[in-house]
């Protein structure tokens, strides 16, 4: 099983996803570059990780998804290989045209930086398998342009076809219909707000996240 | 040759830093201020003979985004 985290400059999740990534497949991922063109062949997952690229300039992840890596990126996902991206790395998906919509800034105009409260919508995909659907669970939300938008056209069309996979069961943000995460068309792609990789282990203080990286996983075994 | 750009949020879209500077106008004693909205200027600076196509086609790829932003070229 091939997996590869894509590092852009301003990246600062992207060692955290690599260890989720490692201990879920026992291998460790390729650290692909911003620059780069090609990904490993036959990727299977594929992290676009939480952080600021590019500063952050002219808009969360809008340089990034126009980076030479994004390309590689794309075709992989047209392919079928499962993208993950966190936080930025959800920016950087709605920007490169892989998911609907685009994150604002936050309602309140703060930084959310704190645990959060969530509930699986749909625990059928590739992401959520582990999970039940309805379950509550917690993870950490660390962003200031997390507030999802789309026109009530996309809206209601992510809601009917299940591809909201993650929704805030309180106020965080500002997003629309308290979307926290969502599902490309094909189910391959997701992008969420909330950090999984920071709640693995123990130590971490909770281990929710685990379960989203040992579904891909099995998926993945199973897809083989 | 000189292009702005003029980037700003679409209307129903929420623009928490237009809030902000309305709040700090009112701060300062600023009355009559109905409502704020920001948005970017982005200044190109073109080789003579780029097409009003091109300078379009860099707005909808990258200097704005569609979903939520509109956008308008001027031409100096």
């Amino acid at each position: 099983m091939k997996s590869a985290v894509i590092v852009f400059p301003g990246s600062n999740c992207d060692r955290d996803l690599a260890v989720a990534f490692e201990a879920a497949t026992g291998a460790k991922p390729a650290m692909v570059w911003h620059r780069d063109t090609e990904l490993p062949d036959d990727i299977d997952l594929i992290g676009v990780p939480g952080g600021f690229s590019y500063g952050d300039y002219l808009r969360s992840g809008a340089m990034a998804a126009r980076s030479p890596v994004m390309q590689a990126v794309a075709k992989a996902a047209d392919r079928g290989a499962y993208v993950l991206g966190i936080c930025n790395g959800f920016q950087v998906l709605t920007e490169s045209g892989l998911l609907p919509g685009a994150l604002l800034r936050n309602a309140g105009g703060h930084f959310v930086c704190r645990d959060v409260a969530l509930t699986v919508e749909n625990a059928q995909s590739a992401f959520t398998s582990r999970y039940e659907a309805g379950e509550a669970i917690s993870f950490p939300v660390a962003h200031h342009d997390g507030n999802y938008f789309a026109d009530a056209a996309t809206l209601d069309r992510l809601e009917g076809e299940g591809r909201v996979a993650l929704r805030y069961a309180e106020s965080v943000n500002g997003s629309a219909r308290n979307i926290a995460g969502i599902l490309n068309e094909a189910g391959n792609v997701l992008g969420m707000m909330p950090h999984p990789e920071r709640v693995i282990e123990a130590a971490h203080g909770a281990t929710d996240g685990r379960r989203l990286f040992e579904g891909l996983v099995e998926g993945l075994l199973a897809r083989a | 040759m000189k292009a702005r750009i003029f980037v700003t949020l679409k209307g129903g879209v929420l623009d928490p830093q237009g809030k902000a500077i309305h709040h700090a106008l009112e701060g300062l004693g600023f009355g009559g201020v109905n409502d704020v909205r920001a948005g970017k200027l982005i200044e190109l600076d073109l080789a003579d003979g780029t097409s009003d196509e091109d300078i379009d086609a860099m707005c909808r790829k990258l200097l704005a985004n569609t979903v939520i932003e509109n956008y308008r070229i001027e031409k100096a």
